[in-house]
């Protein structure tokens, strides 16, 4: 026998998906279907999904882009809990039993796994996420790492919808505007080259703004960029207390 | 020049913005609620012998003292509108009809005054001595 070290071969496995149905067309209300997938060690949900559209059934319909984490087209409530499809690996989640994956609540599903996502840009859109500055620089807008520090995290947004569907308060009438929307306030209000701070606590001082929040955690427990989503609504309610940033 | 086509107005819903103060209510007073629950639970519960001790004597003899009459007082502000407030949370929540909404809201409110306004009567015109089939036993109405 010889001693070389053989690199293991990718192991195989032979998983079930529990997916979540629906389609307007077929008046048929919303129901499971499973489906049986060759998956390797390296598939993600994503590539199953692909198996199951491509070889089994191709009217299963969803949204994906960049399937590399970037995009945040592809976010679903995998096994309950809300993650990309594209960055969850199959053999991370027990595949003793079947997987379940279905759309993420709180927003209307559209076909299978495809919701509307306006209210979602909506409320986006509120918060004003753009520079407000009344100055015209010449040059760029200096700004020390210190100050950018500050407001480093809520820049890693993908706008997924992962957090704001995972909300127990924005499943009660979706009229919240969402961990989000507060994430992409966040990352203006603390930003030192921003004018618009006022305005936009203003704006989430609202019946349906932070203070409905109830600090479940389930937003920071959801989003694929790990984002400390609730610690930036705490640190927005905390500056519409002050009046300021 | 590109002109980026401005964003629409915030949602027209009707801004509230005393929620801040519900927000910081719920916090201030139950802080305060902590202290005075738990010191009351244990003080009429464990200590000097629990639950036995509980007599019409024992109430009367500590609203004979101004400081529970404070004490058990701020108790039922506290509690009551920190109760209620939170359950108008709740009913925000679930909801979906603006009558019901209103109708559960008013109730609610409704209730906390009255319960508010029964309790405070109770402690500060509180009498040991005005029903003599109980209170001939207390020393205090000798
Ligand atoms: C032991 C002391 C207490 C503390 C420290 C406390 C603290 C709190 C806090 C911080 C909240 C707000 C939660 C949020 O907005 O996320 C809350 C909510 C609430 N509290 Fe209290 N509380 C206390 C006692 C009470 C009592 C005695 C009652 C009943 C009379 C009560 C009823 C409620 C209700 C109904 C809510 C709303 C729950 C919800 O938002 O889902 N609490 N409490
Ligand atoms: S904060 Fe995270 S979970 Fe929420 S939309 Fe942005 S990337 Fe997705
Ligand atoms: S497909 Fe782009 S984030 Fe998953």
């Amino acid at each position: 026998m010889s001693d070389v070290k053989v690199i293991d071969e990718i192991p195989t496995y032979q998983v079930t998906l529990f997916v979540r149905r629906f389609n307007q067309e077929d008046g048929l209300e919303a129901r499971w279907e499973d489906f049986d997938v060759t998956v390797h060690g390296t598939d993600r949900v994503l590539d199953a999904l692909h198996k199951i559209k491509w070889e089994q059934d191709g009217s299963l319909t969803f949204r994906r882009s960049c399937a590399h984490g970037v995009c945040g087209s592809d976010a679903m409530r995998i096994n309950g809990r809300n993650r990309l499809a594209c960055k969850t690996l199959i053999k991370d989640l027990d595949m003793t039993k079947p997987i379940y994956v279905e759309p993420i609540k709180g927003l209307t599903v559209e076909k299978d796994l495809v919701v509307d996502m306006n209210p979602f840009y909506e409320a986006y859109r509120a918060v004003k996420p753009f520079l407000i500055a009344s100055d015209k620089p010449e040059k760029e807008r200096i700004q020390s790492p210190e100050d950018r520090e500050r407001f480093e995290d809520t820049t890693k947004c993908i706008l997924c919808a992962a957090c704001t569907s995972s909300c127990p308060v924005f499943w009660t009438d979706g009229q919240y505007f969402g961990p989000a929307a507060i994430v992409n306030a966040h990352r203006f209000i603390f930003d030192s080259r921003d004018e618009g701070a006022e305005v936009r606590l203003d704006i989430l001082n609202d019946k349906e703004g932070v203070w409905r929040c109830r600090t479940t955690f389930n937003c920071t427990e959801a989003c694929p960029r790990g984002i400390e989503v609730t610690k930036a609504i705490a640190e927005v309610k905390q500056a519409i207390l002050r009046g300021k940033p | 020049m590109v002109v980026i086509e401005t964003p629409r107005s915030p949602r027209s819903r009707k801004a509230a913005k005393f929620e801040r103060w519900g927000w910081l209510y719920m916090r201030i007073s139950g802080m305060f609620l902590l202290v005075l629950i738990f010191g009351h639970l244990i003080i009429n519960l464990v200590m000097n012998g629990g639950i036995t001790q509980i007599s019409f004597a024992f109430v009367a003899g500590k609203w004979a003292d101004p400081f529970w009459k404070i004490w058990d007082g701020l108790m039922l502000w506290l509690a009551l509108i920190h109760g209620t407030n939170g359950m108008r949370t709740i009913v925000n929540d679930y909801t979906e009809r603006e009558t019901l909404r209103k109708v559960l809201n008013y109730t609610l409110w409704v209730v906390c005054v009255s319960l508010i306004v029964l309790g405070t009567l109770v402690i500060t015109t509180f009498d040991p001595c005005v029903d003599s089939s109980v209170s001939h036993t207390l020393s205090v109405c000798k």
